[in-house]
């Protein structure tokens, strides 16, 4: 890589974004750098582990009909990865500004598309707006599979769906209900009442099993 | 001797969600001018909420006198008087809030209904001087990664079983470990944990900006019976992996919302190797560090007290008649209309 001229897209948390071209493409290069604040030991676990993770469910994703950039090159000793870019604007900057009939066919398609994963066992594990992107032809990529994981399991649905209702709960609390709700009307489009009834039963699970709910009858003082 | 002024505001603060009962007393220029804590310590196992309820109703009276006379005022010169009404362990809650409303319809003072959650951010800042931070709030009942937006303080991230501190205890209980006053189960584990130089695999559990503590909790129990591993080389393990796990949501939460402060709060916040992680991602943010003072990090009346003045000034006010304890009340259910 050494005579790319690299421009940092984004530093988040986990990796930082390095748009740059290659081979006569423009790729997202995305590189896990070590952190500093765990044992050397296992940050080098979680850094490999995820590299090697992460374009596996992506490519299994394309599977499922659900667009993912495509992957170019993995370089595992690195910890980073090459991939397409997609030109197109994040989900999370879309919502709050959009009219309430396409921000509910955006949720609809959403949910379509989780459905399109869970059904061929793809956990994202990470399901918020700001992971996926539309694009110019109006399709909605996934992106940053990093937390992800392969598994049939109702209790890693549940998770999941958990996760995109609490993301819609921190950064788009106006319209959390009606967002979710397009969510699972999508959804269940692809796996059928009852798997998404079963599924939104293991939710509520999950809520009632932390701290998420208040008590459904009032507290005896 | 302080001088009784006709505008001295004096609020009342009573703790009770979990094992600690605790009065503090705060005034409305944020002087904390009394924070008296007396811990429950179960002679065995975990906190039994009643036996709990039992210590509070039976040390209240005490507490609240020396409270009273710590910060040299009367019962009768309280302008209000707040309590904690949840989250919490019911019957804690319960005997903290009878107190509360005892003390509130006979000195006919108003009563502030106070979300233990919100306190710990609130006295936080106000002991550090942090404006408007990414929270973590890390003891022995929460796990929760907050920040301020639009009206509220949100949850970005938050354990999805048990809490981090919960995690310790149990683990520091199955290892036949003792507390004491003045060093908690945390401490134990934590100096035990200097001790240890293998890191063990044990499961990492980050799901979206959620952690998960309970599969680790039972893999480093099991390996302890297994006998096959130095108990200081457990500890170790335990704290530097269910700690990165705390550390990796934080840093995203403050990726997320490009805050410039991290406040780290909670009985868990103690923890030297703990701060020295939220150290390195708060640097690595440009972000500033503010760790809560221990005394007002653990579970304590003054945060419940400071909160009441925040409220007091806004005319946020409880009713008695409807100020039952909230068990699960989040964080996110309360309006803090006196943030921005």
């Amino acid at each position: 890589m050494g005579e790319m001229k690299l421009l940092l897209m984004k530093k988040g948390a986990e990796a930082s974004l390095y748009l740059t071209h290659w081979h006569g493409r423009e790729v997202v290069i995305k590189k896990r750098l070590p952190k500093k604040y765990r044992p050397p030991q296992l940050d080098e676990r979680i850094r490999i582990y995820r590299t090697i993770h992460e374009p596996q469910l992506m490519n299994e994703a394309k599977k499922a009909g659900v667009p993912t950039p495509t992957i170019f090159l993995v370089d595992v000793n690195e910890a980073s990865i090459i991939m397409e870019f997609i030109e197109g604007i994040q989900v999370k900057k879309l919502l709050s500004e959009t009219t309430k009939n396409k921000r509910e066919d955006i949720c609809k398609k959403i949910g379509e598309l989780i459905g399109n994963l869970h059904e061929r066992g793809i956990i994202h594990g990470d399901l918020t707006t700001s992971n996926m992107i539309l694009n110019n032809e109006g399709k909605i990529y996934f992106v940053d599979f990093g937390l992800g994981e392969k598994t049939m399991e109702l209790e890693a649905r549940g998770v999941d769906l958990h996760l995109m209702k609490r993301a819609l709960q921190s950064t788009h609390f106006r319209f959390t209900e009606e967002c979710f709700n397009a969510v699972i009307e999508g959804y269940s489009t692809v796996l059928g009442a009852k798997n998404t009834k079963d599924v939104l039963e293991k939710v509520r699970e999950i809520e009632r099993r932390g701290r998420y709910i208040a008590e459904r009858r009032e507290e005896i003082t | 001797m302080r001088k009784k002024l006709a505008d001295t505001v004096y609020c009342l603060g009573i703790e009770s969600t979990a094992d600690d009962f605790s009065v503090g007393v705060a005034t409305l220029d944020g002087k904390i001018l009394a924070n008296v804590i007396s811990a429950y310590i179960p002679e065995e196992g975990g906190i039994h909420p009643r036996e709990a309820a039992r210590h509070h109703a039976e040390k209240a009276s005490q507490v609240l006198e020396e409270a009273l006379k710590k910060a040299k005022i009367k019962a009768e010169d309280l302008s209000v008087t707040a309590f904690s009404q949840g989250p919490g362990l019911g019957p804690c809650l319960r005997t903290g809030a009878t107190v509360a409303r005892a003390i509130a319809h006979y000195l006919k003072i108003p009563l502030i209904g106070v979300n233990h959650c919100v306190a710990h951010i609130e006295i936080g800042k106000l002991k550090t001087g942090a404006k408007d931070p990414v929270t973590l709030y890390v003891s022995g009942g929460n796990t929760i990664v907050a920040a301020f937006d639009s009206g509220r303080y949100r949850v970005f991230g938050e354990t999805l079983d048990i809490a981090l501190g919960n995690c310790l205890d149990v683990f520091a209980r199955e290892a036949g470990l003792r507390q004491k006053a003045g060093m908690p189960f945390g401490a134990v584990v934590e100096k035990l944990a200097a001790e240890g130089k293998r890191l063990v695999p044990l499961p990492y559990t980050v799901k979206g900006m959620d952690t998960s503590f309970s599969g680790l909790l039972t893999t480093a129990v099991n390996l302890l019976k297994s006998k096959a591993y130095r108990l200081e080389d457990l500890c170790y393990s335990l704290q530097e992996t269910a700690f990165s796990m705390v550390t990796e949501i934080t840093e995203r939460a403050i990726a997320h919302t490009e805050k410039r402060e991290v406040l780290l709060t909670g009985g868990v916040a103690a923890n030297k190797r703990l701060q020295s992680m939220i150290k390195a991602i708060a640097e690595e943010h440009d972000a500033k560090l503010c760790v809560v003072p221990s005394e007002f990090a653990v579970d304590n009346g003054a945060m419940i007290a400071w909160t009441g003045i925040l409220a007091y000034k806004h005319n946020v006010f409880t009713p008695i008649d409807k100020s039952f304890v909230k068990l699960r009340w989040r964080l996110e259910e309360v309006e803090v209309p006196w943030v921005k």
